[in-house]
């Protein structure tokens, strides 16, 4: 039995004996045996009568949070209250599959019943508010790093596993669970030591030492014992501070309970670690004088024209058929209107609430006739505003030919753009290739202070692998198109490629690379618009704008006249 | 007549409500079985007191924002972002409980001020002899992010309509938090169409409900009160102009003040009662300095030499109308008011200016510095005699 699965399964013993204390736990594996024997487990130590529900994806808000219950109200006559599967798993535990999906909206209802160990409705005209002391199971099946579940929720829960290293054979059949003992009480020093271990951790959130310490006590519980004694500061500090750490400690600061435990359980914190913090060690041009030498080579509105042309570019296809269709039934409901069913979702509450006043007046129901009289006027549509949400994606060539020339006026350039991006409301995400490949610094997002911290530390240098950067860029569009939005692609590049997608340097099988990856994004029909980074512009770029039915658009010299005149040209 | 052999009916409105905008009693409270939960005891269980406002450590600036709004609620509401874990929602929880109570027209859906015309609020303008006062505590209604509607500004009550075929009004949240509270988590993740709803009431106090056959005008006065995390989405600028302090909270990085927080954290979850009881002076002392600032506000009254430096520091900074001004004006007047001074002075000024400003500078996405920053810099120059904030 591997140490990573002892502690995993030590996890799923202290997180059963209370959940709502422990917050939960966020278990990082791929759907199949192991993450079921683990659930298993779980449920095992829970023991029957306390409930182990899973969370359906896409739940709407009135099974999550209860609202009425339409059957119970018909056959009622009067309005029937239903729970919602965050009140029927009071005292028990809700699995979240994929949870890496999770809507920010979802996340913040889940998160308000984690803080307040209850579930307000005020929904369909009840108010009520009910317990719901849950610990939250939140299955990551993310593929990528930049996939997680919303930070949150995992900032409120205890534990964070990764189960992602361990095959069957890990696994041996797991211990008896033994029935957890009474509250423990702690020595004052605990609370101490815990905190010094996460600031030695670089852990900001102040919530990870105070779940430290809840499960520290449910550990000496679990023991029989009834005080906390070192070995369980220690456990706990293994297994709820290891996993969040943000750096590794220098070795005399290293407190005594947070040696990171070495197993495949704690890797992926250092490499995510290091994935942050390296860069930041290079080199990095001085982003804030950067970002304001740039500002005034921003195309104002150029946001707005990329929008419009894609928009264009869109109706030209008319071939297209369903996703008009599909635009009356799906997106954010915009209240509802009189109609057929037939025309729409047919919206039952509104229906019946149209009804409602005019029941005295149609007459006495029958003794064996239909409770309330619903007549065709009455009924109810609802009606969908489809936020057709534009994801801006921004491919950067941050590599040392660039960084030397434009980099800091295309990090200008990113920033003013996102000013518009916000204001519009449209999300933005940001690719950069440097070195041997490509990195998402920003998976798509609306948060500006997010966006600028990651344009803030973009690192400039090294070689130019144009092919690996088009090809994240792209990737990144066709899954901002499944999810529903539409994509812009924002190249800023001198077009000038010496890194092949094996890694390999040499310009010529880079660009030729670089070609047939502008290739397949316009195959893609991906609205493309190329920004010329050189200052000199150059064939190479307007060579890869042609491949990829990109807008061409070079930057000059911070000029503002010639950039305007530019922007005009271009439009 | 129901089908099912225990319906859930309708549950009594939230405790925290205590009973405001109620119409009428309801029937059949909730008896729903509480499985034993073995946990309950820990991060306490739903009927715990709240962590009181006192035992607060730090937050300097979030909790005489919140103290300020107490006193006058006519700056305009709170908003406090930042940092996960920072305790925010503990805050503006806190808050609510020490709130000294309020005198209001009994029955009044609406909450409304005895003193006032009774012209405004439909239920008193229907009953001009009867207005019985009671005396009830301030509502801190909470706005749940998955609130539809409906319950949002009031509708068409369902249970009248379905039983009776009457068509009546029944009040939402907006109701309930006039002369009030209105506090909403995360309120940047708040649906679009909400927050629609929410600018128009705000600005007007009045909340105008047209929909099912209904034709309702009522008072929905109150102080909005957000929170939330920018990393997780921006706020809409319309809705960021309608608070009139803005508050940033970061995690404290010093280990003796983060050590501080877990433990009195800690403390509360294990004995929730003993730890409310051992704050209960301290949140006594902060309800009779609201109470204090309260009556001596109306007469307090702003030198002109104040008001200059507001000005000024206004034309520094380039906000946009006057609103920066009037809001300065009156937060430092209030803070004035709660430390008992003689008068609204520099130092009160300089302290309430990053509230009170940062988040009505024009935007500039390409400025690093932040607005706070911005502020603190204006102050400095406008005011040098005044301590910085």
């Amino acid at each position: 039995m591997s140490a990573c699965w002892s502690l995993a399964l030590r996890a799923a013993r202290l997180a059963a004996a209370d959940p709502r204390a422990c917050g939960g736990v966020v278990v990082r594996a791929g759907a199949g045996p192991v993450r079921d024997r683990w659930l298993d487990h779980l449920r095992a130590c829970l023991g029957p009568g306390r409930p182990v529900l899973r969370l359906p994806a896409g739940i709407a808000d009135d099974r999550l949070l209860g609202g009425l219950d339409l059957a119970a109200t018909l056959a009622a006559g009067r309005p029937v209250a239903q729970t919602g599967l965050l009140a029927a798993a009071d005292g028990g535990i809700l699995v979240v599959p994929m949870a890496e999906r999770l809507s920010p909206g979802t996340a913040a209802r889940l998160a308000a019943v984690l803080d307040t160990g209850s579930v307000r409705v005020e929904r369909d005209g009840l108010a009520a508010t009910r317990p719901a002391r849950i610990g939250l199971v939140l299955l990551d099946e993310g593929a990528t790093p930049e996939e997680g579940v919303p930070e949150a929720l995992a900032d409120r829960l205890a534990f964070h596993l990764d189960l992602t290293g361990l095959a069957w054979g890990d696994t041996e059949a797991p211990a008896a669970p033994t029935p957890a003992a009474d509250r423990a009480h702690d020595p004052d020093s605990a609370v101490a030591d815990l905190c010094a271990a996460a600031a030695g951790l670089g852990i900001p959130s102040l919530r990870a030492p105070l779940l430290a310490m809840r499960v520290a006590r449910a550990a000496a519980a679990c023991d029989g014992l009834q005080t906390v004694g070192a070995a369980h500061v220690r456990e706990a500090a293994a297994l709820v501070l290891g996993p969040r750490a943000c750096r590794i400690p220098p070795p005399e600061e290293m407190p005594e309970g947070a040696e990171p435990p070495g197993d495949a359980r704690t890797d992926a914190a250092p490499s995510e670690d290091d994935a942050r913090t390296a860069p930041q060690a290079e080199s990095v041009i001085e982003a804030k004088s950067v970002i304001e030498a740039a500002r005034a080579a921003i195309p104002a509105g150029l946001l707005a024209r990329l929008v419009e042309g894609s928009r264009r570019g869109a109706a030209a296809k008319a071939g297209r058929s369903g996703a008009p269709q599909q635009a009356k039934r799906s997106g954010r409901p915009a209240g509802t209107r009189p109609g057929h069913p037939r025309e729409g979702r047919f919206a039952l509450i509104d229906t019946l609430r149209a009804a409602a006043p005019w029941q005295r007046l149609r007459g006495a129901p029958e003794p064996d006739g239909p409770r309330i009289r619903v007549r065709a006027c009455d009924f109810r549509i609802a009606r969908f505003r489809q936020h057709s949400e534009t994801t801006t994606i921004f491919a950067v060539d941050a590599s040392g030919s660039a960084a030397l020339e434009r980099l800091a006026e295309a990090k200008g350039a990113v920033e003013s753009l996102l000013a518009e991006a916000y204001i519009r409301r449209d999300r933005v995400a940001l690719v950069a290739f440097r070195g041997s490949g490509a990195e998402i610094l920003l998976p798509p997002t609306r948060a500006l202070a997010r966006a600028r911290r990651g344009l803030g530390g973009l690192p400039g240098g090294g070689g130019t692998p144009l092919a690996a950067g088009l090809d994240a860029a792209g990737e990144l569009a066709r899954a901002v198109r499944r999810g529903g939005g539409s994509a812009v692609v924002v190249v800023l590049t001198d077009g000038r490629a010496n890194v092949a997608r094996s890694g390999a340097p040499g310009r010529a099988q880079a660009g030729a690379d670089a070609l047939h990856a502008a290739g397949l994004i316009r195959a893609a029909e991906i609205r493309t618009i190329l920004i010329d980074t050189a200052a000199r512009p150059q064939d190479p770029a307007r060579r890869l704008a042609e491949a990829m039915g990109a807008r061409y658009l070079p930057l000059p010299h911070a000029d503002a006249a010639a950039v305007s005149g530019a922007v005009r040209a271009a439009r | 007549m129901p089908i099912n052999g225990s319906p859930r009916a309708l549950d009594p409105a939230p405790p925290s409500a205590a009973g405001i905008g109620l119409r009428k009693p309801r029937r059949r409270p909730e008896a729903a079985p509480v499985p034993p939960a073995r946990g309950a005891g820990a991060a306490g269980a739903i009927e715990a007191p709240v962590f009181p406002f006192s035992a607060i450590v730090g937050q300097d600036e979030m909790r005489r924002a919140l103290l300020i709004a107490a006193v006058d609620p006519s700056v305009g509401g709170v908003l406090v972002l930042g940092d996960r874990g920072t305790g925010k929602s503990t805050a503006i929880r806190g808050l609510a409980a020490l709130l000294p109570p309020m005198a209001a027209v009994a029955d009044c859906p609406y909450a409304c001020d005895p003193g006032a015309p009774a012209g405004a609020c439909p239920h008193c303008a229907a009953r001009p002899g009867s207005r019985a006062t009671r005396i009830v505590p301030v509502p801190v209604v909470d706005l749940p992010l998955g609130a539809t509607e409906d319950r949002v500004v009031g509708a068409l009550d369902l249970e009248r309509a379905l039983t009776r075929g009457e068509k009546a009004f029944e009040p939402g949240l907006l109701a309930r938090a006039n002369r009030g509270f209105l506090y909403i988590d995360e309120v940047n993740l708040l649906d679009d169409h909400l927050v629609d709803l929410l600018l128009d009431v705000a600005a007007s106090g009045v909340n105008t409900v047209e929909r099912e056959g209904l034709s309702v005008r009522h008072p929905a006065r109150f102080v909005l009160v957000g929170s939330g995390n920018p990393e997780e989405g921006e706020l809409r600028p319309q809705l960021l102009d309608r608070f009139g302090l803005a508050v940033e909270v970061t995690t404290p990085t010093d280990l003796p003040t983060r050590i501080d927080v877990v433990r009195r954290r800690d403390a509360y979850e294990r004995d929730p009662a003993g730890f409310c009881a051992a704050h209960a002076r301290a949140d006594r002392a902060i309800r009779k300095a609201l109470a204090a600032a309260r009556a001596r506000l109306p007469g307090l009254a702003v030198p002109d030499a104040t008001l200059e430096a507001a000005a000024r520091l206004c034309l520094a900074l380039g906000t946009d109308g006057l609103r920066g001004e009037l809001t300065l004006m009156r937060t430092a007047r209030a803070l004035a008011a709660y430390e008992g001074a003689e008068t609204v002075g520099l130092d009160h000024l300089a302290r309430v200016a990053p509230s009170a400003l940062r988040h009505r500078l024009r935007r500039n996405p390409l400025d690093e510095t932040g607005s706070t920053a911005r502020v603190a810099r204006a102050v400095a120059e406008i005011l040098p005699e005044a301590p910085s904030p």
